[in-house]
């Protein structure tokens, strides 16, 4: 793990589980692989606070645990996932990608699996309908069987999955500890046959609304409830969890249909968006290009509301695979020509965009020129880079070495002798796409990372005035229940002054400015970690 | 790469492209400055509504997360002193009703918190076992004390009378006065003690038994 991947990982754990659990999980991360007691010893925790801290992360299926070194017999060992924890960046875009697609009762069911990590069918429902209830005008209510329907449409089409089974959770009652799954190979979830089940359920009803007037009691009383009523609906054991995997296949496509729709026009992006679709089933996770397609298929599968006929059809067919960016491939002639969506092409086109507008934004448009340069020609000689980008020498020189020194160009050395000699030695300037890649990966890490830094420090700088205006509103509402007088409500109000006021506009201003930068520098992260992990798969 | 300084390179200069005697910019002898000038300046930030609805997804996810068990928070650090409010405080925070109830199945057994909660209803019958004989044999000794005082006092009690005849006045307006005051004010500690003597009055004669 590198050091801007470790400081990310501390950051978000320490934003959504607190302060303990960072510490238990940068150790964790930073060690490898250890033991309870080991861990225990070592970050100078109490014992029930690490334990505690352990449960977190295995809920929410960020650290894995199995038979140690010494065997079944010896002690369980642990250990974090960083991947998972990286995720976390990436929920509100799967919470948005889930409304846009199964509307807010989709949106409600991967939140509340998100924030609990591994829920039960019947209880997400039920919470899912409680929360629509509350929501909705007096009188109505959110009725169960809507509730997992929706529930049944996300894990057809995969987007939910049951969690892996563990190897001891059948024989609790045998006398012998039956031997976990060793550390070093957890368990696929898609390797259970029954992944995407969904377990019969008789749960009929619809969701309470909660009233503020019974207080804290019926809260407890309703959570005592339904932990017992768990048992009773036939989904006991069988927790769900988000699959990833399934939304950053999404987002690949979306990714792919949108550059498609920039770079030539919206039919060709339906055009592919209806082969994605077809292909969805049959592609494996990480294949380099899509099952082939032959054209009939196309245009039976195309919508009618696109309006595409055939001829046209075949004409934005060959436009597609004459494009440069290589999106969509011809593999034969049968059937009216077979095609192939080039998956590992389109993430490697579009890394390499990315890497060309950083250069273009970081140091101009003369330096991207050269960047460019040196991506298409490979190898070039310092002369041969002046005149090909038709820059002033001094300038090209300047911008070479700038980029030199950032280490987004390399330089190569080509001997004619065997002794290296300096006068008889060729010297290229390079690009290499998958390193510059990684390094660009690390700088996106290291901007989350100061951009979560900064927003923490301007919320404790101004933690007095959060405070005060915290205080304010909850005055304020305790009076509006009570309806007091207009005159007592302005006059509360005014306990802020103007110039307060303004600091915590300008302070939520900024807030919001870093948490949608976050947002952005995650879309960068998403593209540049795919196009690693698809060419470390077609390797 | 560079080596000492220009005069040691191990490669002509000339090839990469600087010339003899030109001006090269001065080498850095300290790390970059924290926030350098930038000559561009960044592009502006996406705007819109998605942009603006996965804002505020992102500000409502981590602010429920703070309210759901899963945030732990370190212990209170112990204080030097004890303080009558701590009794207090103490009960608020734990919530027992709220807390999340993980699937033990699906745990490494160490990983199992026991919490000894004094409100549940099993516990008293535990404990209440051991202490009651203990409790049963405090009681024996009291009252064997008590009896050993009372037969002790009794006859010491007609001494006492015709002592006190003389004193009359005073020891029975003591007396009485001190009855009347332990009476109203601290009405249990003469049947505590259930002798029907007086408090401390004899006790310099009895003086290997427990004073209460």
């Amino acid at each position: 793990m590198t050091v801007q991947e470790v400081r990310l990982c501390g950051l978000l754990l320490q934003q959504h589980f607190g302060n303990v659990v960072e510490k238990v999980g940068t150790h964790l991360i930073r060690s490898g692989v250890l033991t309870l007691r080991a861990l225990a010893y070592e970050t100078k925790l109490p014992l029930d606070l690490v334990k505690k801290s352990l449960c977190v992360l295995v809920q929410h299926g960020m650290c894995t645990f199995g038979a140690g070194r010494r065997g079944p017999a010896g002690p369980v060992e642990y250990r974090i996932n960083c991947e998972s924890i990286i995720h976390m960046l990436r929920y509100p875009r799967y919470i948005y990608t889930a409304k846009s697609l199964y509307g807010d009762t989709g949106e409600l069911i991967v939140e509340e699996i998100l924030q609990r990590g591994q829920m039960t069918m019947s209880s997400t429902v039920r919470t899912v309908a409680d929360r629509l209830t509350n929501n909705m005008p007096e009188g109505q209510s959110m009725d169960y069987s809507e509730v997992v329907s929706a529930f049944s449409r996300l894990v057809e089409t995969h987007f939910l999955q049951r969690c892996p089974p563990l190897a001891s959770a059948g024989s609790s009652s045998s006398t012998l500890d039956t031997p976990l799954p060793a550390a070093t190979q957890p368990t696929e979830p898609e390797s259970h046959p029954d992944c995407y089940k969904l377990p019969y359920i008789n749960l009929t009803g619809q969701g309470k609304r909660r009233r503020s007037s019974e207080g804290g009691e019926a809260d407890q009383r309703a959570a005592k409830k339904a932990r017992t009523d768990n048992s009773e609906c036939g989904d006991d054991g069988i927790h769900w969890q988000v699959n990833f995997q399934r939304f950053h296949l999404h987002f690949r496509d979306q990714a792919i249909i949108s550059a498609v729709s920039c770079k030539l026009d919206q039919s060709s992006s339906e055009i592919v968006r209806t082969m994605l679709r077809m292909s969805e089933v049959t592609t494996p996770a990480h294949a380099a290009f899509t099952q082939a397609l032959s054209s009939n298929e196309i245009f039976r599968a195309l919508q009618s509301s696109y309006n595409i006929a055939r001829p046209n059809l075949d004409q934005y067919l060959s436009l597609l695979v004459d494009d440069p960016m290589e999106f969509v491939g011809k593999t034969g002639d049968s059937g009216g020509g077979m095609y192939v969506v080039n998956l590992h092409r389109a993430l490697a086109n579009l890394a390499r965009a990315t890497l060309e507008s950083v250069v273009q934004e970081r140091f101009g448009s003369r330096s991207a020129r050269i960047f460019r340069l040196l991506l298409r020609k490979r190898h070039l000689e310092q002369k041969q880079v002046e005149d090909f980008a038709m820059i002033p020498a001094k300038e090209a020189k300047d911008m070479l070495y700038t980029l030199l020194s950032e280490n987004l160009v390399q330089l190569q050395e080509i001997p004619k002798t065997p002794d290296y000699a300096p006068s008889r030695t060729f010297y290229l300037y390079t690009v290499n796409q998958l390193p510059t890649a990684r390094l660009l990966l690390q700088h996106c890490y290291k901007t989350v990372c100061n951009l979560i830094e900064r927003r923490l420090y301007e919320t404790k700088e101004n933690k007095r005035l959060l405070e005060k205006s915290q205080r304010i509103e909850a005055i304020l509402a305790s009076l509006q229940a009570t309806e007091a007088e207009a005159a007592q409500l302005t006059e509360v109000e005014e306990m802020i002054t103007v110039p307060e006021r303004q600091q915590l506009e300008s302070l939520r201003h900024h807030i919001n400015k870093l948490d949608s930068s976050e947002n952005q520098v995650d879309e960068s992260i998403f593209l540049l970690e795919s196009y690693i992990k698809s060419t470390q798969a077609s390797r | 790469m560079a080596g000492r300084g220009r005069g040691q390179l191990t490669f002509s200069v000339e090839i990469v492209g600087i010339g003899k005697g030109e001006n090269l910019p001065p080498s850095s002898v300290q790390p970059t400055p924290l926030f350098p000038p930038l000559d561009q300046k960044p592009v502006p930030l996406q705007t819109g509504e998605e942009a603006e609805y996965m804002l505020a997804l992102k500000q409502e996810f981590r602010g429920a997360m703070k309210t759901l068990p899963f945030y732990i928070r370190p212990a209170a650090p112990k204080k030097d002193v004890e303080r009558y409010s701590d009794k207090y405080q103490k009960i608020e925070t734990s919530d027992h009703s709220l807390e999340w109830k993980p699937d033990w199945r699906r745990f490494p057994k160490e990983l199992r918190v026991r919490e000894k909660r004094p409100l549940r209803d099993k516990s008293p019958a535990v404990p209440k076992q051991p202490k009651q004989p203990r409790v049963d044999k405090e009681e024996i000794i009291r009252k064997l004390e008590t009896l050993e005082q009372k037969e002790e006092d009794g006859s010491s009690d007609e001494e006492e009378g015709e002592k006190k005849k003389p004193q009359e006045e005073e020891a029975e307006g003591e007396e009485e006065y001190d009855e009347e005051e332990f009476e109203d004010e601290t009405d249990y500690i003469m049947s505590y003690f259930d002798n029907g003597e007086e408090f401390g009055g004899d006790s310099d004669e009895n003086v290997d038994e427990a004073i209460y």
